[in-house]
């Protein structure tokens, strides 16, 4: 009798595959739910037909007229699809932040991406909105994109000034004292100017309501980039698990590692804040959420991630549509008030099964 | 197989000198005990044949100086085993051991079928293939410190580098874990140096002792030699009295203060 491959077997016992089913599953039951609800617009059944009508050699009459089909394309499928990058780069990026700080408690925000791009928001609403309504191009998301990748790129410079590239948690103090020098900036100019605090918190807390087919374009490129530099460096954060010197005896070269995949991970997370506003808690309880269920491997936990957390802002997306109609719940306060409880669900599961 | 020349090795940190000027040739298959008291510098020294320290002088493997070369290629030459490995708790056997095999794997790929089949090979050698989809952190001490063994013995380097590779296990474990690196040497060829803090046993597995003071080399050559009562009364201050077995084994026995006077 043959000897089963011992390596080959599931890390966990569990099958990658089984698992990639599972998360395409969710991403398709995710985006048809949330093309399927809200407001205004056709009856849901119709919606699913409506979509299969427009695929080529499909036709179906869904009984959707025009002005319907427009607030399925033009007002939901730009929510949804946007929900799903954002949700995607941010979980991602939070498990690769995870993974070369070996810190199971950072997020993509650590080293100052959501603070720089709330002060940059801020600057910009403070010189006056009428200012700049006239631009052909509004400056709000490429001001705080530029300053999330500044915050950034100081922390990194303060944090391997002082603690070279042996110390992590001198990368990781720095961030914080970037965050709330940046923070600090951001409440001064605010409190100078307190008529535009309201435009600019709802400008922070999550924008998905308001999301066009320009947003998903102006997000896409950097997206795409980030994750595949990240994806591609996915068996590196598995040797990183170890350790830096132990990685660097196995001929790992962690100090670049470490720089391409920070630099990588907050470029997306920058480009996604500078579009959606600051969505908290995603990129924390994705990664750990996809790890109880049993890829704690970086090959397969980076590549889980990014379905897994599109589809879970995706559906985060849909109950601030229909709780508080008209007013829309940001999508910052959703993630937070649905992600907590089962987070700390997922803990207990975890808890009891050891 | 591969014999490892360690040339003038100077290691700092600040301006405190912890390894002064170490030279020593290791010839093939042969193994270099280290011991010394806290603090005297072994550690640092295997660190600096590893890389993972910067040192003045040079380390030669085969004759051909690692300086300048690639870590990667360091790494399938010198296999380091730390003194606290740190084993993720959620990783699995299998997964673990397949890390040693990173210097081979380039930028981008992933592991062959060929590095499969040696961590296999390895795994089934060592008698670990019951632990390969086990969780490290529901191994004991015991059976994790033979992973980071297997772990090395994946890299295919000639010379093995152990930091006190018994520190934290019971006195069957440590047996069991010196007595594979000895079946290793054997059968491999490999060139071990190890940093040790149990003299009788750093005597019973060495060819030849080295004892580090305050990061210079005080006493060397083999195990009868090395080990004297006066010689460990200088640079340990203890009290001992070494016993020599028939068999040539030298033990080091603590004695305690004499209560009597």
């Amino acid at each position: 009798m043959q000897r089963p491959h011992p390596t080959s077997n599931a890390p966990t016992g569990r099958s990658p595959i089984g698992l990639g089913v599972v998360a395409v599953l969710m991403v398709i039951g995710a985006v048809l739910l949330g093309s399927m609800i809200g407001p205004a617009g056709p009856t849901w059944w119709r919606v699913p037909l409506a979509l299969l009508d427009r695929l080529p050699l499909i036709a179906i009459n869904s009984g959707v007229t025009e002005s319907e089909w427009n607030i399925i394309w033009q007002i939901r499928m730009p929510r949804v699809v946007l929900a799903g990058i954002v949700g995607a780069m941010l979980s991602v990026a939070g498990a690769s932040y995870q993974g070369v700080f070996r810190n199971p408690l950072v997020d993509p925000y650590l080293l100052g991406a959501a603070a720089g791009a709330g002060l940059g928001a801020t600057i910009v609403f403070t010189v006056g909105r009428e200012a700049t309504a006239s631009w052909p191009v509004d400056p709000a998301p490429t001001v705080a994109f530029v300053m999330a990748l500044a915050t950034v790129a100081l922390t990194y410079l303060v944090g391997s000034a002082f603690g070279g590239v042996k110390s992590n948690v001198t990368l990781v103090l720095a961030g914080v004292a970037m965050v709330s020098l940046t923070t600090a900036v951001q409440t001064f100019l605010l409190q100078r100017n307190s008529e535009v605090v309201r435009e600019v918190y709802s400008w922070i807390l999550g924008r998905l309501s308001t999301a066009t087919w320009a947003d998903i374009k102006m997000v896409t490129p950097y997206v795409v980039v980030s994750t595949a530099v990240l994806l591609l460096h996915r068996r590196h954060l598995d040797v990183l698990r170890v350790g830096d010197e132990e990685a660097s005896t196995l001929g790992i070269p962690v100090a670049r590692i470490r720089l391409v995949v920070v630099i990588a991970a907050t470029l997306g997370t920058a480009a996604a804040v500078a579009v959606s506003g600051l969505i908290g808690f995603v990129g924390l309880v994705v990664p750990h959420a996809v790890r109880l269920i049993g890829a704690t491997s970086y090959r397969l936990l980076i590549p889980l991630t990014l379905a897994f957390g599109g589809a879970f802002l995706i559906l985060a997306d849909v109950p601030g549509r229909i709780l508080t109609n008209p007013a829309e719940t940001p999508i910052g306060v959703v993630t937070a008030f649905l992600g907590a409880p089962f987070f700390i669900i997922l803990l207990r599961t975890r808890q009891v099964a050891r | 197989m591969s014999s490892i020349e360690l040339r003038d090795l100077t290691v700092r940190y600040g301006r405190k000198e912890v390894v002064r000027e170490f030279s020593e040739t290791v010839r093939s298959g042969e193994w270099l005990g280290v011991i010394g008291p806290n603090g005297a510098g072994k550690s640092s020294l295997l660190q600096a044949v590893a890389g993972i320290v910067a040192a003045q002088g040079d380390v030669l493997v085969n004759g051909v100086s690692l300086s300048g070369r690639g870590r990667a290629r360091r790494a399938a030459l010198v296999a380091y085993v730390p003194q606290d490995p740190l084993l993720p708790d959620d990783m699995t056997g299998a997964e673990y051991v397949l890390l040693g095999r990173s210097p081979y794997i380039g930028y981008f790929a992933t592991e062959s079928r060929q590095d499969l089949e040696i961590v296999d090979a390895i795994l089934q050698r060592l008698d670990l293939d019951q632990f390969c989809s086990r969780r490290l952190g529901t191994l004991s001490g015991g059976e994790r410190q033979r992973l980071v063994i297997a772990r090395a013995l994946a890299t295919e380097a000639p010379v093995l580098l152990l930091d006190e590779p018994t520190s934290a296990l019971d006195i069957g474990h440590q047996q069991q874990a010196l007595e594979l690196v000895a079946r290793l040497r054997r059968e491999n060829g490999l060139t071990v140096i190890s940093a040790m803090h149990d003299l009788t046993l750093a005597g019973m597995y060495s060819d030849r002792l080295c004892l580090l003071h305050e990061g210079n080399v005080v006493a060397s050559g083999p195990a009868d030699q090395v080990l004297q009562a006066d010689t460990l009364a200088e640079f340990y201050g203890v009290r001992v009295t070494v016993h020599r077995e028939p068999d040539g084994t030298v033990v080091v026995i603590p004695r305690r203060e004499d209560l009597s006077s």
